[in-house]
C-alpha cells in the first residue's frame, strides 16, 4: 500500500510537462473520484441498513460517510492550491467541481451533527442512513444548479482546458487513483475495526456493571 | 381513496391547531416583514436592482425554517406522534399533511410578503411567482422531513438549519433564477425536478424517521 503511493507520488512528477502546477492533478482528482465514491458506498450502506434492517450496516455507512468527508475537505485545500497556482486566486466560484464539494462538504457536516445529537439506537441508525440517501440524491441535483447558476452569476465561464492525457500521464493518473481508492480503503478498513472495537468494549462494560 | 382522507385530516388538524394556538404563523409574518425592511438598509443603494431577488429568497428561506422548526413541537409536547405513528394509517400520510400544512402556513406568509417585496423593492413577474410556489413545494417536502429528524434530536432548533440549508441551495438556484434570468422557464423546470426527486424520497423514507 505505501509502495503504491510512494510510487505514485514518484511517477508523477517525470510526467508532468504542463508545468509544476499540473503536477497536483494525480492528487487532487483521484481524492476527489475517492470521495464520491465513499460518499456513494455510504449510502449504499444506508440503503442496505433501510432494507435489511441490519444494525452492522450503520456502522459501516457511518465510517464511509466519515472517509469521504475527509477525502472532500482534501478534495477542497488541494482544489485551493491548484486554483490558486493556475488563476492567481485561492477560491473561484466558476469552478463547478470545487462549488459542489463545497456544498457537499457543509451537507456531510451536518450529517456528523444529526448523528452526535440523537440518542444512540436504531432510530439514529436510521435518520442517519435517510440522510445519507438524501445525500447521493444531492450531487447531481447540486451540480445541475451549479451549473445552472453560473447563468446568471457568471455570465464569462473560464474555460479550463483540458490537456489532452498522453499514455504515460494517464498511467500515472491511473496508478495514483488506484493508490488513494487503496489508501481509502485501508482507512475505512481501519476506522471501522476501530469503532467496533469500541462497541465491543462498551457492550463488554455494561455486561460487566 | 383511505389514504387521502388520512392526509386530510391530519392537514385539518395541524390548521385547526394552528388556528386555536396562533404559534406559527404571526411569526411568519412578522418575521418576513421585518427582514424585507432589514433589507432595504443592508443593501446598498448602487448595489443593483437584481440583489433585491437574492434577498427575497433569503427572506423566504429562513420564513420556511421558522415555521418548520415550529412544525412538529405540538406533536412532540403531547406525545402525539407516539400516536400517530401507533394510528392504522400509512406513515407517510402522517408527513403529506405535515408537508400540506405547512405549505398552507407558507402561502399565507407570502401572501403578504410577495405584495411587500414589489412595493418595496422590485416587481415580480409570472415566472418569478411560479418559482416561489414551486420552490415552496420543496421546501415544505424536505423540510418536513428534516423537522422530524432534527425534533428527536437534543439541539433541534440548532440542527435543522444545518441539515436543511445545504439542501436548500438548488431551491434558492432556482428560485433566483426564475426571478432574474431571461429563460426563466429552464429555472422552473429545474425547481420541478428537484421537487419530484425530493418528494419521493421524503415520501418513501418518513417511515423509517419516525418509528422506534
Amino acid at each position: 500500500m505505501g509502495l503504491a503511493l510512494v510510487l505514485a507520488l514518484i511517477v508523477a512528477p517525470e510526467d508532468a510537462d504542463q508545468g509544476i502546477s499540473q503536477r497536483i492533478f494525480y492528487i487532487h482528482v483521484p481524492i476527489a473520484l475517492t470521495a464520491y465514491f465513499c460518499f456513494g458506498l455510504g449510502a449504499l450502506k444506508a440503503l442496505l441498513l433501510l432494507w435489511r434492517g441490519d444494525e452492522r450496516y450503520d456502522l459501516e455507512s457511518y465510517v464511509a460517510i466519515h472517509q469521504g468527508t475527509i477525502f472532500g475537505a482534501l478534495t477542497l485545500i488541494t482544489g485551493a492550491i491548484w486554483a490558486k497556482a493556475s488563476w492567481g486566486v485561492w477560491w473561484t466560484w466558476s469552478s463547478n467541481q470545487l462549488v459542489l464539494f463545497l456544498v457537499l462538504f457543509l451537507f456531510y457536516c451536518a450529517y456528523f451533527m444529526l448523528r452526535f445529537s440523537l440518542e444512540d439506537g436504531p432510530r439514529r441508525a436510521r435518520s442517519s442512513a435517510v440522510y445519507a440517501l438524501f445525500g447521493v440524491a444531492l450531487i447531481p441535483v447540486s451540480f445541475l444548479a451549479i451549473r445552472l447558476a453560473e447563468d446568471f452569476i457568471h455570465p464569462t465561464v473560464f474555460t479550463r482546458e483540458g490537456p489532452q492525457m498522453s499514455g504515460s500521464m494517464f498511467a500515472t493518473f491511473v496508478v495514483s487513483w488506484g493508490a488513494v481508492t487503496l489508501l481509502a480503503y485501508l482507512l475505512y478498513r481501519v476506522e471501522l475495526a476501530g469503532k467496533r472495537l469500541d462497541a465491543d468494549l462498551r457492550e463488554l462494560r455494561e455486561a460487566l456493571q | 381513496m383511505m389514504y387521502l382522507a388520512d392526509v386530510v385530516a391530519l392537514t385539518r388538524k395541524d390548521l385547526r391547531v394552528e388556528l386555536r394556538g396562533r404559534d406559527t404563523l404571526p411569526a411568519m409574518l412578522l418575521f418576513v416583514l421585518s427582514t424585507l425592511v432589514v433589507f432595504h438598509f443592508a443593501i446598498p443603494e448602487d448595489a443593483g436592482d437584481n440583489a433585491a431577488y437574492g434577498l427575497l429568497w433569503v427572506a423566504i428561506v429562513f420564513t420556511a425554517l421558522l415555521g418548520l422548526a415550529r412544525a412538529w413541537v405540538p406533536e412532540q409536547e403531547h406525545g402525539v406522534l407516539d400516536g400517530l405513528v401507533l394510528a392504522p394509517c400509512d406513515r407517510s400520510a402522517i408527513w403529506l399533511g405535515k408537508a400540506l400544512a405547512t405549505f398552507v402556513f407558507l402561502l399565507a406568509a407570502q401572501v403578504v410578503a410577495l405584495p411587500a417585496f414589489v412595493l418595496f423593492f422590485e416587481p415580480l413577474d409570472a415566472t418569478a411567482i411560479a418559482g416561489v410556489l414551486l420552490a415552496d413545494v420543496g421546501i415544505c417536502a424536505v423540510g418536513s422531513l428534516l423537522s422530524a429528524m432534527a425534533a428527536a434530536g437534543r439541539a433541534r432548533e440548532l440542527l435543522l438549519p444545518l441539515l436543511f440549508l445545504p439542501l436548500a441551495i438548488p431551491l434558492i438556484v432556482g428560485g433566483v433564477g426564475a426571478a432574474v434570468s431571461e429563460e426563466g422557464g429552464r429555472f422552473l423546470l429545474f425547481l420541478l425536478l428537484y421537487d419530484a426527486v425530493f418528494a419521493v424520497l421524503s415520501w418513501a423514507s418518513f417511515e423509517y424517521v419516525v418509528t422506534e
